[in-house]
């Protein structure tokens, strides 16, 4: 197999995500919605938004990345393509981590581009900016690596609805935790590498280990 | 010689007739150890120097939020068992430990709701310990979930298997960042689980407590299992002559 | 030796399908797999092509060199039909583009080369499937009932390929409630469902 499954699995997602674009623009659509939804709720005043920014940022990227895993792999499991995969003799870790970088690469980048400007709409401090870039860019691999676990998880299930909430929440809860606390830290001035550095190296476990529980699920999934 | 012992530990009649025994003589002990700490603990022992007599809760709290820790574990190591020897009792153990290890969470953070209403004046508080009981029930409800969602049930224990086996190498993660991000919006004072020394009279008391939960959790287990495996092998011969002749 | 089974027996749930089948096939043979409808014919391929490692007991040794054509197309729809061979995940297609484009005018779908497939009929998406048979290197196949939705010109297409595979010495199992014409005719295992031991030729 001269190309890789994962070339070949990050290649089909890419060209179908810009065929149909509704795969990148709705979760983007959905936070914007969500962000506009926070100062009618908590009221406009901005001191209020400010103190709260970085973790409905957070929270909301979390909602976001649960919507998009949800259909992360139906539709190649409804067309026969995870079948493909399967009995192609080539190596499912290596799709399975072709999706969580594509999942990625068309959720967590365009979000870690315009969430400045989602952080501005709350009145967020520009010294947190930066983190928030950086925590959302490194944080969304994070949330792809656990959302196609979860995707893969329940892609057979008929009934699957609230479970890949249930199941990947708990789960995500450390990222959120970091990733607000790093802006946080980041606005009242102290130093983040540390905390980055900690981000970084558990994105980077995830995705080097989470594709071995994503390929066992696909499978269980195809047998079901 | 251990190859005989694992291979009787995949035969459901072994596993049943063998809990059967274990269960004679630990229900009682288990029984008695609850009945002697509890009294103990929430009798005899002496009050406590800040907190009076409230804190006798901890009697129980304490050592049912330690073996439903444990009990995640338990459940993913089962779980792993299931994966790689493909043993229908391990699937069963896991299914069993589930609602067991959720069952304990609820009773931990009931008790540390009572145990927070005379101290703190509230009957709940986000602190590092109890926030993290909350996620660990939610895990705990996430693996049963998934496992009744699957209709094929072997299926579902794969799949259960794989959630709480990457849950146990998150559980750490989780428990460390919930300590980290409580120390950052901590309020004052407030630190229960201090760095005092316990006096052994309250000591040994806990330490009962703690032996007499871990062994009703075995006893649960056991009791779990027998059912599930009558259930499971309602077919079979083994279990005609279980229920129907002699027993 | 493409595909090996010792004592298989396959089971959905906690019926079993078939018991104790020992079998072998052999580069250039073709294998029809016969019986009822749910006498357990998919379940014997999902188990042959590794799709179902949970529902069979015994040993199974399978060759990597495979290609499976199953219930499912395996056709994206938003993907044009170049595409779909292009980036096709499985069956060990030939990366050569001159080999898709000759397959595609094999197959009568020329005129629709960059035509999405959600434009094309359920018959002209099982034909991009077909085409794959004709640009892969994949040494068995696996075909469970690959006539659906193939007319008759298809259908003379599908045993062309399969005698053209066989010729150059591949192998073919194939699971199908219309008889297929081939050179070589096909040797037959058949299920008798209930669980029995399925009678080999």
């Amino acid at each position: 197999m001269s190309t890789s499954l994962f070339t070949k699995v990050v290649h089909r997602q890419l060209l179908l995500a810009f065929r149909r674009p509704a795969a990148l623009l709705n979760p983007l659509t959905f936070y914007a919605v969500v962000i506009a939804l926070m100062p009618l709720g908590l009221g406009p005043e901005r001191q209020v938004l400010a103190d709260f920014a970085p973790g409905l940022l957070w929270i909301t990227a979390l909602l976001a990345s649960l919507l998009s895993a949800e259909t992360l792999l139906r539709s190649d499991y409804d067309d026969g393509s995870l079948e493909q995969i399967v009995t192609s003799g080539g190596s499912v870790y290596l799709a399975a981590l072709g999706y969580v970088i594509s999942h990625w690469l068309i959720t967590g980048l365009p979000l870690m581009l315009l969430v400045p400007l989602f952080s501005q709409l709350l009145s967020m401090p520009t010294e947190g900016v930066l983190a928030l870039v950086a925590s959302i860019g490194v944080g969304t691999l994070l949330l792809s690596a656990l959302g196609t676990l979860g995707a893969a998880l329940t892609v057979a299930l008929r009934r699957g609805g609230m479970l890949i909430s249930l199941l990947l929440l708990p789960l995500e809860v450390p990222v959120l935790i970091l990733g607000a606390g790093l802006v946080e830290r980041a606005i009242s001035g102290l130093a983040i590498q540390g905390l980055l550095s900690i981000l970084i190296g558990l994105a980077v476990l995830a995705v080097t280990l989470v594709p071995i529980a994503i390929a066992a699920s696909i499978r269980i999934s195809l047998e079901v | 010689m251990a190859w005989t012992w694992f291979h009787r530990l995949g035969s459901p009649p072994w596993i049943y007739h063998f809990a059967g025994r274990v269960l004679r003589y630990l229900l009682p002990l288990t029984l008695l150890m609850l009945c002697v700490g509890a009294v103990w603990g929430l009798a005899f022992a002496p009050p406590d120097f800040r907190q009076g007599n409230s804190y006798r809760i901890i009697y129980i709290h304490v050592p049912v939020s330690v073996v439903a820790l444990a009990g995640y574990y338990v459940m993913a190591i089962a779980g792993a068992v299931s994966l790689i020897w493909r043993m229908k009792v391990a699937d069963l153990m896991m299914r069993v430990a589930a609602p067991i290890g959720a069952g304990l969470t609820l009773l931990a953070l009931v008790t540390g709701a009572v145990w927070g209403k005379p101290t703190w004046g509230t009957w709940w508080v986000w602190d590092a310990r109890i926030t993290s009981m909350v996620i660990l029930l939610f895990l705990y409800i996430g693996v049963y979930a998934l496992y009744e969602a699957y209709d094929n049930k072997t299926l579902a224990a794969k799949a259960c298997a794989i959630l709480s086996l990457v849950g146990t190498v998150n559980i750490p993660i989780i428990y460390k960042s919930v300590d980290w991000w409580y120390s950052l919006h901590q309020p004052a004072s407030i630190k229960f689980t201090g760095g005092t020394t316990i006096d052994p009279s309250m000591l040994y008391p806990l330490l009962l407590m703690i032996s007499a939960v871990y062994a009703l959790y075995v006893c649960l287990l056991l009791l779990g299992l027998r059912a599930g495996l009558i259930d499971s092998e309602s077919t079979t011969n083994w279990v005609k002559r279980e229920v129907l002749g002699e027993h | 030796m493409l595909f090996q089974c010792r004592d298989l027996s396959v089971f959905r749930g906690e019926r079993y399908l078939l018991t104790s089948l020992s079998w072998q096939v052999l580069g250039g043979e073709v294998w029809q797999i016969r019986g009822e409808n749910g006498s357990g014919k998919t379940s014997l391929m999902r188990c042959m092509s590794g799709l179902a490692p949970q529902s069979f007991e015994g040993d199974l040794t399978r060759t990597d060199s495979l290609l499976y054509l199953g219930h499912k197309a395996g056709v994206k729809a938003d993907l044009t039909v170049l595409e779909n061979l292009r980036l096709q995940l499985g069956g060990s297609l030939s990366e050569d583009s001159a080999d898709w484009l000759q397959a595609l005018d094999y197959v009568g779908l020329s005129p629709f080369v960059d035509e999405f497939a959600y434009r094309l009929s359920a018959g002209q998406c099982r034909r991009i499937a077909l085409a794959r048979l004709l640009c892969t290197t994949a040494k068995l196949w696996l075909l469970d009932e690959p006539l659906t939705a193939i007319d008759t010109l298809g259908v003379r297409l599908i045993e062309q390929q399969i005698d053209r595979h066989i010729a150059r010495g591949g192998a073919v199992v194939y699971t199908s409630h219309q008889a297929l014409e081939l050179t070589a005719p096909a040797r037959v295992i058949s299920l008798r469902g209930e669980g029995g031991r399925p009678d080999v030729d």
